[in-house]
C-alpha cells in the first residue's frame, strides 16, 4: 500500500462518517471564529433554539473591524461597534472564550491561533475567513468556510466535505539575498494562477520549506487560497513543536508527550501519492511585485509592467488591459520607476514578529521618504508587546511609522485605515483586488523587506543589493539603542 | 426551512469576467450589514455606480437588456478570494437564481449550494457558446435540475451535478438537522474516543 501525505492522515483520523458518494463528515477539533462572518451563524442557533455543541473547541476574537488607534477612546463606526457588540453577546450567551479589544491576546484570528497554542498539529480547524489555510504551516488541517457552514459546525461540531485532491509543491534551491516566503508564494501563484489550485489540498515541501522558519511557513500557507486551493499544510517538524511548547494553550507535562507521540506520525510518508507534483527551483527567484487587481498578475523586481498586445487570449488580454488603467500604470514602465503613497506593514500574510525584525532590518538609521504615509499594523497584540520589548518599535517610529494596535485594518479597509482614492499603496497584505484597501486604492503586494525599503526610497527597489542587517544584528541593535 | 428547488427559468446575461472575487461581488464595507435581505443593491457595487451614485452604463447589468437577468454566464474561476457569504446573499437578493461558468471558487461555490443558488460548471466552449447567444438574442434558459439539463432555444445542454448537492437542491432539507438525527450518535462516539490533548486548557497569567 502506497504511503499517505500528510493531509491524508489528519484526514482518515477525523472522519465522522463517509457516505458512498464521498461526502464525509469530519469532526472538527477547533472552530475559530470573529465579528464579521460570525453573527448570523449564532442568529441561526438562537432561531432553531440550539446550542454550540462544543463552547470549549470554539473561540473568538475581534479583528476585521476593530480600530488600530487609541483603544480608550470610543468606536465611532456604528457598524463595526454593532457587529463587536454582537460577537460578545454571542460569546456570552454561548459560553464561548473571546477576546476581545482589550485582551492582551487580541490580534488577527490567523496571528493568535497559533502563538497562544490553540492551533497544533494534527488537527482539524475551521474559520470563517478563506485565509484560514495559515494554520496549515503548523501541520493542522485548516478550512476557510462560509457562515452556514459555521453555524453547522457550531451546532455539530462537524463538517459535510468531500476529499479535496492533494497537491505537492516542492521549493527547492538557494534563495537570494533578501528574498522570502513572500516572495517565492507570489511567485508560485503567478505560475500557478488564481484558479491553480481549485480543489486542492496544496502541501509544501522542499529543502526551501525544511530550513525556512514557522512564521515564513505561515505566508506560504497564508496566500495558497490566492492559487484556488482548498487549504494548504506542510508536515510538522521540531520548529513546530518548538514553536507551540510554553503557549498559553498548549498541551502541558503528560498531554503533551503524548501529543509529540501522535505529532511525529505526521509527516508525509516518503511514498505518498500525489495528484500533481510541481517543483519550483528558486536560485534565481528575485523579489515579486504585483502590478495588477489579482495576485496572479506579478512580475519580478527587474522587470516591466507587461503590455496587453503580448496576450493571445482575448479574455486575458483585456483583464490586462482592466488591470492596467485600474491601477494607472502604463505598459514597458519598469516596475522600479513606480513611486508609492502609502506603505503598509501587516495582515495575517505578515503580521508577526519575524516580519517586522525583517522590516526593521531595512529601516534601522533610516527615514521614509517625504510625501510617503506608513504604517505598520502587529498581527496581534502579543506581537506588539514582544516587538516593544526587543526595542523594534523604536525603529519603526524614528523612521516615520505609525505604531498601532493589532488588526486586520487595511488588508480589509474594514476601519478607519483605507488607501484614499488614487492612493498607490506597498503593502505586505494578501489581495490586491479592486477597492481592497479603499475605494479606488492601488495596492502592490510585496514582502515586509520590499515595503519597508519602498517606504525609504519612495518606490520600489531591488533589496537583492541591499546590505542589510541580519535579523539576529537588528534586535542587538534595537536593544542597544 | 429552505424549499426544494428543480426548475430554474430566467433570462440570461452574458458576464464575461474571469477571475471575479467576491470582493467584487460585494465590497468589505457592506460586511457590516447583519442581513442577508436587502444586500442585493450593494451587489457589484463598485462596478454597478460611479462614483457620484449614479448608474455605470457600462456596466453589463446596468443594459436595459439584461437588467432582469437572473441567470449569470461568467468566465472562469468565478467567486475566488475572501470566504464572505454575504457575496451569495447579495447575488440572491439581486435575484440571481443561477451562475454558469467554467469554474468556481470552492468556498463561493460550497456557500452557494447551502443558499440554494446554483453553481453549473460547464466547459470553457459551452460557455462560450451560451455567452454568443446571450449577446446576440434576448437569452431564456430552463434550468432542470434532477435532470441535470440546460434548455435553450434550439437545444440542450447536459451539465454534472454531486448526487449531494443535487438532493440538496431537490429537497431543501435543514441540513444541521439531519446531521443531528442520523449522525448525532456517530458524533458522539467519535468525541468518546477522542485524546485529551486536542481539548484545549488555558494556562492563566502566563508570561508573554
Amino acid at each position: 500500500m502506497a504511503g499517505l501525505s500528510v493531509f491524508e492522515k489528519i484526514w482518515l483520523r477525523h472522519v465522522v462518517y463517509e457516505r458512498e458518494d464521498g461526502e464525509t463528515l469530519l469532526y472538527v477539533d477547533r472552530h475559530l471564529t470573529h465579528e464579521v462572518t460570525s453573527p448570523l451563524a449564532f442568529e441561526g442557533l438562537r432561531e432553531k433554539g440550539r446550542k454550540v455543541r462544543r463552547p470549549d473547541l470554539t473561540f473568538s476574537v475581534t479583528d476585521h473591524n476593530v480600530p488600530t488607534g487609541d483603544r480608550l477612546k470610543p468606536i465611532e463606526d456604528k457598524l463595526s461597534l454593532e457587529q463587536i457588540k454582537a460577537l460578545e453577546k454571542n460569546a456570552r450567551d454561548f459560553g464561548i472564550t473571546l477576546f476581545d479589544l482589550y485582551s492582551p491576546y487580541q490580534g488577527i484570528v490567523h496571528v493568535i491561533g497559533p502563538e497562544l497554542g490553540l492551533t497544533i498539529p494534527g488537527i482539524t480547524l475551521v474559520c470563517g475567513d478563506s485565509h484560514t489555510s495559515t494554520h496549515g504551516a503548523l501541520g493542522a488541517l485548516a478550512f476557510g468556510i462560509g457562515t452556514s457552514e459555521g453555524e453547522h459546525v457550531l451546532a455539530t461540531q462537524t463538517i459535510w466535505l468531500k476529499k479535496p485532491k492533494n497537491m505537492l509543491i516542492k521549493l527547492e534551491g538557494r534563495l537570494q539575498n533578501n528574498v522570502t516566503a513572500k516572495d517565492i508564494v507570489l511567485w508560485v501563484i503567478r505560475n500557478i494562477g488564481t484558479g491553480g489550485g481549485i480543489g486542492h489540498v496544496i502541501e509544501y515541501g522542499g529543502k526551501v520549506v525544511e530550513e525556512m522558519g514557522v512564521e515564513e511557513r505561515m505566508t506560504l500557507c497564508n496566500m495558497a487560497i490566492e492559487a484556488g486551493a482548498r487549504t494548504a499544510i506542510i508536515s510538522p517538524d521540531e520548529k513546530v513543536y518548538h514553536y507551540i511548547k510554553n503557549t498559553p494553550y498548549a498541551p502541558q507535562e503528560d498531554e503533551w508527550e503524548q501529543a509529540l507521540e501522535y505529532w511525529r506520525t505526521l509527516p508525509s510518508d516518503p511514498d505518498a501519492v500525489y495528484h500533481k507534483t510541481i517543483t519550483f527551483e528558486l536560485d534565481k527567484l528575485e523579489p515579486q511585485v504585483t502590478w495588477g487587481t489579482n495576485p496572479a498578475m506579478t512580475i519580478g523586481v527587474t522587470e516591466e509592467i507587461p503590455d496587453p498586445r503580448d496576450y493571445d487570449d482575448p479574455a486575458e488580454r483585456q483583464a490586462v488591459e482592466r488591470a492596467l488603467k485600474y491601477m494607472g500604470l502604463e505598459p514597458g514602465t519598469k516596475i522600479r520607476d513606480v513611486k508609492v503613497d502609502v506603505v503598509f506593514i501587516g495582515s495575517c500574510t505578515n503580521g508577526r514578529l519575524t516580519d517586522l525584525i525583517d522590516a526593521a532590518r531595512v529601516l534601522v538609521n533610516n527615514k521614509i521618504a517625504h510625501g510617503v504615509r506608513a504604517l505598520v499594523v502587529p498581527g496581534s497584540q502579543l506581537v506588539k508587546r514582544r516587538a516593544e520589548r526587543m526595542g523594534l518599535h523604536r525603529i519603526f517610529i524614528e523612521a516615520g511609522f505609525e505604531w498601532k494596535n493589532a488588526g486586520c485594518s487595511m488588508c480589509i479597509a474594514m476601519n478607519e485605515d483605507k488607501l484614499r482614492p488614487g492612493e498607490r499603496c506597498a503593502s505586505t497584505s494578501n489581495r490586491n483586488f479592486e477597492n481592497r484597501q479603499g475605494p479606488g486604492g492601488r495596492t502592490h503586494l510585496v514582502s515586509p523587506i520590499m515595503a519597508a525599503a519602498a517606504a525609504v526610497y519612495g518606490r520600489f527597489v531591488d533589496v537583492r543589493e541591499s546590505d542589510l542587517m541580519s535579523r539576529e544584528e537588528v534586535l542587538e541593535y534595537a536593544k542597544r539603542s | 426551512m429552505q424549499r426544494g428547488v428543480n426548475v430554474i427559468e430566467g433570462k440570461a446575461a452574458p458576464f464575461k469576467y474571469e477571475n471575479v472575487d467576491t470582493d467584487q461581488i460585494i465590497p468589505s464595507e457592506f460586511l457590516k450589514i447583519m442581513s442577508k435581505r436587502g444586500i442585493g443593491r450593494y451587489c457589484f457595487y463598485r462596478w454597478r455606480y460611479r462614483e457620484d451614485g449614479s448608474l455605470n452604463p457600462d456596466f453589463i447589468l446596468n443594459n436595459p437588456k439584461y437588467s432582469d437577468a437572473s441567470i449569470l454566464i461568467a468566465g472562469k474561476n468565478f467567486g475566488i478570494g475572501s470566504s464572505r457569504e454575504n457575496a451569495v446573499w447579495a447575488l440572491k437578493d439581486m435575484g440571481i437564481k443561477c451562475i454558469i461558468a467554467p469554474s468556481f471558487g470552492d468556498i463561493f461555490y460550497m456557500n452557494s449550494v447551502k443558499n440554494l443558488l446554483l453553481c453549473i460548471k460547464l466547459p470553457e466552449e459551452h460557455v462560450e457558446k451560451l455567452q454568443d447567444m446571450a449577446e446576440k438574442t434576448e437569452l431564456y434558459l430552463k434550468i432542470d435540475i434532477e435532470n441535470s439539463t440546460i434548455n435553450y432555444p434550439g437545444g440542450e445542454m447536459k451539465f454534472d451535478l454531486d448526487q449531494t448537492v443535487k438532493e440538496r437542491f431537490l429537497k431543501g432539507l435543514d441540513e444541521i438537522e439531519t446531521t443531528l438525527t442520523y449522525y448525532g450518535e456517530k458524533i458522539k462516539e467519535y468525541e468518546d474516543k477522542m485524546p485529551s490533548f486536542i481539548i484545549p486548557k488555558a494556562r492563566r497569567f502566563l508570561p508573554d
